[in-house]
């Protein structure tokens, strides 16, 4: 089938060049480590949890969904680089998927993210968070959704705007509210009610609670299959219209 | 291999609140036969690039038709792609890639098997002397070197037509002849070759024909040989410095042997005139009965950029 062909084909030149230069990966994972080193230690007397484990089971799922959303929305750097260099012009002129252009890139994210997401989450064990296998596989779906849903939007905002100085300025404001309104560093729990009342609509508030609720081994809760549901139709939404802008014929 | 009819575009530009329509290719005819070299000249803005990109599948037509190596253009773009190669004038290699990497992606791109791609591959590092660098980074190479992977990877699927947007732009001489018998090889294998140049030395050297554009339309088109013949007489190329060249052409320009006269920016004048031996000797008793100082007089044949004077009202170097 062509386009799982084509989206195969990007995807592993993508990978190559992310795994010639791997240091991206460590300089990403970065941030994330800092926090749980550095920050993640207060939360325990700060929430009032009666363990560290338990302060790790709240705050560790939090980190994965920030770590999926930031390393997803700023994607679109490298593609501008590559609109630079002619590559994206080269492939539009060959018969190849304009779908596979985009899935390639956006798949290569994912594993990418996954890579990551894994880093952190065997360093959280050393600090004794303990979860289930098939409630972890669980929520790394829903990384990887979220990660396939912001790199596509990215790429798709990446190729309107293809400059990186409009590009900055508007991921970050999109990126912060969106990240305090999903209770990501602290659970909305503690939050006024207006406050939840805003959250709600954040669809990300909702993958938060999914995930939290999976490392709590609470597989049944209905924010597990919400968070994933609608999460789902997002990716699939941002995924249709990147694809659309990698089609539209640009001057 | 190439033939449009009316094919033109339209872009909406923003100036302020203002939004302002400007047509940038307005009806274009072109018939470019198999296996020619086929020179596209024009000013910056005249419209070549929007020609060039919408014949490469890259721009929609707002109007027109087109039919290229038998495709469609507007009903079945994905047949025409197939079809043609385009080698963008910018550049199109990643410089962490090495030019094998993007040789066997961009064959594959084309759905070519995986085989093949690297055999296709090796065969075109051969082809343009790269095989000592394939395997390098494409950021380590010159300027001539990353030209030609360019155009290796621009007829990597054996294109029936390669469009070419200012192959030789920024090259060294010597590159630019050296690609100068690349293009010619293309051709040798039997492919179309349309390309843009500013260099009128280049269409004249290298094309078979060429088209002039400007303002959107074409105002020329046909081999050099015929357009030059069609000015017909003489160029006289007057040396003088820069004061002396206005009041030179203050005399000289109501001159009924003067068909036309152009000033050269870096002092002296061409003068379009039906007999150059007849009128040398008229405008050297002007210039010396004034009292200027001659530093040169060359009489010539008319050049491409005398055709590319006539037709567009300036001189391809000014625009």
């Amino acid at each position: 089938m062509k386009l799982a062909r084509d989206t195969w084909l990007i995807f592993q030149r993508q990978l190559h060049l992310l795994l010639r230069n791997p240091v991206w990966v460590f300089v990403g994972v970065f941030q994330p480590v800092m926090y749980l080193l550095l920050f993640a230690p207060l939360l325990k007397p700060a929430l009032g949890a009666p363990t560290q484990a338990e302060a790790y089971k709240i705050f560790v799922p939090g980190l994965l969904v920030l770590l999926a959303i930031f390393g997803g929305l700023f994607q679109g750097f490298g593609l501008i680089a590559e609109l630079r260099a002619g590559v994206i012009e080269r492939s539009r002129v060959t018969p190849v998927s304009r779908l596979a252009l985009l899935l390639g890139r956006s798949l290569r994210d994912v594993v990418s993210l996954l890579a990551q997401a894994v880093i952190i989450t065997l360093l959280a064990l050393l600090f004794d968070l303990r979860v289930f296998i098939g409630d972890l596989l669980l929520a790394f779906l829903m990384l990887a959704l979220i990660a396939l849903m912001t790199s596509a939007v990215s790429y798709g905002v990446a190729l309107k705007v293809k400059s990186e100085d409009a590009l900055a300025p508007l991921m970050n404001t999109v990126a912060q509210p969106v990240l305090l309104l999903s209770g990501i560093l602290l659970p909305l729990a503690f939050a006024p009610g207006w406050l939840q009342g805003v959250a709600k609509w954040n669809p990300f508030s909702w993958a938060v609670d999914g995930t939290r609720a999976l490392f709590n081994g609470d597989i049944g809760n209905d924010r597990v299959w919400q968070g994933l549901t609608i999460i789902a139709v997002l990716a699939a939404a941002g995924v249709y219209w990147a694809a659309r802008q990698f089609a539209r014929s640009v001057r | 291999m190439i033939e449009t009819r009316g094919l033109r575009k339209s872009f909406r530009s923003r100036a302020g609140r203002e939004t302002k329509t400007v047509e940038a290719v307005r009806g274009v005819d072109l018939d470019v036969p198999a296996s020619e070299i086929f020179g596209f000249l024009g000013p910056n803005g005249a419209g070549k690039t929007t020609t060039l990109r919408m014949l490469a599948t890259l721009i929609e037509p707002d109007g027109g038709q087109a039919t290229i190596a038998g495709a469609d253009l507007l009903k079945d773009p994905g047949e025409v792609r197939r079809r043609i190669g385009y080698v963008a004038q910018g550049g199109s290699t990643w410089d962490e890639s090495t030019a094998r990497e993007e040789l066997v992606l961009q064959a594959r791109m084309y759905g070519i098997g995986k085989t093949e791609a690297h055999r296709r591959a090796a065969r075109a590092l051969e082809a343009f002397q790269l095989t000592e660098f394939a395997d390098r980074k494409c950021k380590t190479y010159s300027g001539g070197q990353r030209r030609r992977v360019e155009i290796a990877l621009g007829i990597i699927h054996e294109p029936k037509i390669v469009f070419l947007d200012e192959p030789t732009t920024g090259l060294d001489p010597q590159s630019r002849a050296h690609m100068w018998d690349e293009i010619r090889r293309l051709r040798a294998d039997g492919m179309t070759v349309f390309i843009t140049t500013h260099y009128l030395d280049e269409a004249d050297a290298l094309c078979d024909r060429i088209a002039i554009m400007d303002h959107g339309e074409l105002v020329a088109e046909g081999t050099p040989t015929d357009l030059k013949r069609e000015i017909s007489g003489d160029v006289v190329q007057v040396g003088l410095d820069v004061v002396a060249t206005g009041e030179a052409e203050k005399l000289l320009d109501g001159e009924e042997y003067v068909n036309r006269l152009e000033t050269l920016e870096e002092g002296g004048l061409r003068l379009f005139v039906d007999d150059g031996a007849t009128a040398i000797p008229r405008i050297l008793r002007r210039i010396d009965g004034a009292g200027l100082d001659l530093k040169s007089i060359e009489l010539h044949r008319p050049s491409l950029d005398d055709v590319f004077l006539t037709k567009t009202g300036r001189s391809l170097r000014e625009s």
